[in-house]
């Protein structure tokens, strides 16, 4: 593959007896979004702060623009811009101070002052310059967040889950960021838990579920994982996890899982399950509010390849 | 490293001088305490005793003339103002209205009681609303009476042994000199006066609160979410923990250096010369520095550090005398004082004060440095798990 970024071979981190990533491999060119979907604990922010240089790795590698990546390869590092999942930002630092100061860590000198107007504008935070960020209101600091991320133009952009706990307005607006730098030709590592991120911006996916990874491609190719399969969402009327045993074990139905009063169903056909569905779910006492049927998404994918929903 | 290093402490230096409560724990606060600790018990302490009293001498003899030359005495030496008055209800109306504290009535013939070795009386008339005063002024006449005594037995004595001239026995015996005689004189040398002591103490112990703002700074990275930033931006780890370590000592230097030369010109505190001044600030900011980072790599976070930090910095500003001068105190107290950085460099500004030379300060000086060492060995042996990513 021509412009490979970030290559990444049987990496794996273990802490006592846990092995909380293992033989993860994956890589991304230049102009490339790769999304790492996962739920929460499958091992994504490990699998970065590998790749970051955060961690040191207990086995594989991980090579950024010809680099390997360990805690101390500096070369490595100056290619790699981190946009962590919680704010990290100088409160009593204005947004241009936060900028400079990293973009001096990253040994900028003649072109910062030039690039630090640059992110201001991109981020639309350039008439909020020289405020101090501790008066910014949550998605201007997310903005700015980002911007921080991107002040030494690095080959690659890692993002975790740049959006958790952001108003729908600034995610948006967030989302849009990262789509503008995959079509500059920067290489993205977008790990997220919300399939809607990963399906709008990701080139391919790599779906990671305890510590490995279980799929990879893009959204066709893991789509096509799944098969000629529905997908039906019903709404209950009290904890759908009554029924999810007996809904599994009807003839046709691929994979169940329950949240809440959220039962979702992979079926080879919708319309043939669905009689024994709704049957399955009078007999626990339960009524149906709504049905929603739809083609598989990666939401699918995973339910089909793990037996779990994606944000249990 | 070092351009990373700089720019860091760059950043946590203005982080610093923007952050308000900083600025007051490092001068404002400890400057107002130096201050109001100076004007209240600054002139209790400082105040030396002195007490008023009356003579009536109704006998103008030659040991009302002893007595009275033993008061001028004292008088000279500012224990005592002596007021010789024309009667006795004038002596006792002054004892009366507590104008003096005690009285002396040395009646009509005493003297040539005296030589006569018959019974002799001096009465004191003590004013019982000024105790210390009247317990002085009786403690004075007991003195003299014992002196006159002592002279009278010397003299009786000579004479069972075979002197002829009992006069010129009692002149000669009396014009002896005392071999106890009441001398006045200040401490020369070392000491701090008030002033003095209150500025160096503050500042001393609040130079540790001070310092600890730079060291628990790499903590509150952690906890800020802003230490992966710095740990993924390829600069050392080395770099990190360097920067922030300049950082501190800047802070800390800043601060006793604003409060060395504003308690100077205010309060006319007197550290000593500059050079020995800046030399024991820098190596108390280093022992400082030792300190709170040996605590912050043992703390869970930055709160549970502040909290072990302050104890320790409280438990060794009392030992170390920071509050009290602990050359006052003995036993085990002080020697335990002597293992806290806060007496050694008490001593230093208390040589320092007192215009002592390098050389005399060095040992003070290599206290401290140790100190530093020790603890600051144990921060930086530990310091990789306090520059880490969680």
């Amino acid at each position: 593959m021509t412009d490979v970024v970030l290559e990444c071979s049987g990496l794996r981190k273990v802490y006592g007896d846990l092995v909380a990533v293992d033989d993860v491999r994956f890589s991304i060119a230049a102009g490339e979004t790769y999304g790492l979907l996962g739920p929460n604990g499958a091992g994504k922010t490990t699998t970065i702060s590998m790749i970051a240089g955060l961690l040191d790795n207990d086995g594989g590698t991980a090579i950024v623009s010809g680099n390997v990546i360990t805690t101390k390869s500096t070369a490595a590092k100056a290619a790699i811009g981190l946009v962590p999942q919680d704010l990290a930002i100088y409160p009593d630092l204005t947004a241009r101070e936060n900028l400079r100061f990293f973009g001096k860590l990253y040994g900028m000198k003649t072109t910062l002052n030039q690039r630090v107007d640059e992110i201001l504008d991109i981020i639309e935070l350039s008439d909020r310059a020289d405020d101090l960020t501790k008066e910014y209101s949550g998605g201007m600091k997310r903005r700015l967040n980002i911007g921080i991320g991107l002040i030494h133009r690095p080959d690659l952009l890692i993002l975790d889950e740049p959006t958790v706990g952001v108003d729908p307005q600034s995610r948006n607006a967030i989302l849009e960021n990262v789509e503008r730098l995959g079509a500059e030709g920067m290489a993205v590592l977008y790990t997220t838990h919300y399939m809607e991120e990963a399906e709008r911006l990701c080139d391919r996916v790599g779906i990671i579920d305890e510590g490995s990874i279980i799929a990879e491609g893009t959204r066709r190719d893991l789509v096509a994982l799944v098969g000629e399969r529905d997908r039906l969402h019903l709404d209950l009327s009290g904890d759908a996890s009554v029924v999810e045993d007996s809904v599994s074990a009807i003839d046709g139905v691929d994979s169940c899982s329950a949240a809440g009063s959220a039962l979702e169903v992979v079926a080879v056909s919708a319309s043939s399950a669905l009689p024994e569905v709704i049957l399955a779910v009078n007999d626990a006492g339960l009524d149906v509010h709504s049905v929603q049927i739809s083609e598989p998404d990666l939401e699918s994918v995973f339910l089909h390849l793990t037996g779990k929903a994606l944000r249990e | 490293m070092t351009g990373a290093a700089f720019t860091i402490t760059a950043k946590d230096l203005k982080e610093r001088f923007r952050d308000r409560s900083a600025i007051m724990l490092a001068v404002v606060v400890p400057l107002g305490l130096a201050f109001i600790l100076n004007l209240t018990l600054g002139p209790v302490t400082e105040q030396s005793f002195s007490t008023e009293v009356a003579v009536r001498d109704a006998d103008g003899g030659a040991i009302a003339a002893g007595f009275d030359e033993m008061l001028a005495d004292i008088e000279a030496a500012g224990f005592v103002d002596v007021n010789d008055v024309a009667t006795e209800a004038e002596a006792r109306g002054l004892v009366d209205d507590h104008s003096v504290s005690a009285a002396y009535l040395l009646p009509e013939g005493l003297s040539e009681a005296v030589a006569a070795n018959e019974e002799a009386e001096i009465v004191v008339v003590a004013d019982p609303d000024q105790p210390i005063g009247s317990q002085v002024g009786t403690a004075l006449a007991d003195g003299f009476a014992w002196e006159v005594n002592a002279v009278r037995l010397s003299v009786g004595t000579a004479l069972t042994l075979g002197g002829d001239d009992p006069a010129a026995l009692f002149v000669a015996a009396a014009d002896e000199p005392s071999p106890i005689s009441l001398a006045s004189a200040t401490t020369e040398g070392r000491g701090f006066d008030f002033s003095t002591f209150y500025a160096t103490g503050i500042a001393v112990f609040f130079m540790f609160f001070t310092v600890q703002f730079g060291v628990l700074s790499i903590i509150d990275e952690r906890e800020n979410g802003t230490m992966p930033r710095l740990l993924v931006a390829p600069i050392s780890r080395q770099s990190i923990l360097i920067g922030k370590l300049v950082a501190s000592f800047v802070v800390g230097m800043a601060s006793t250096v604003v409060l060395w030369l504003a308690t100077t010109l205010l309060m006319g505190a007197e550290w000593g010369g500059s050079l020995i001044v800046i030399l024991l600030i820098a190596a108390g900011v280093t022992a400082a520095m030792g300190l709170t980072a040996a605590i912050a790599t043992f703390a869970k976070n930055a709160e549970q550090a502040g909290a072990i930090t302050a104890f320790v910095v409280v438990v060794f500003g009392v030992l170390g005398g920071t509050f009290f001068p602990v050359s006052r105190v003995s036993g085990a107290f002080s020697a335990i004082s002597r293992v806290t950085p806060h007496f050694w460099l008490m001593e230093g500004f208390q040589r320092s004060s007192a215009g002592e030379g390098i050389v005399d300060i060095l040992p003070a000086i290599g206290a401290i440095l140790a100190f530093a060492i020790v603890l600051g060995s144990i921060g930086l042996f530990r310091a990789r798990d306090l520059v880490r990513h969680q």
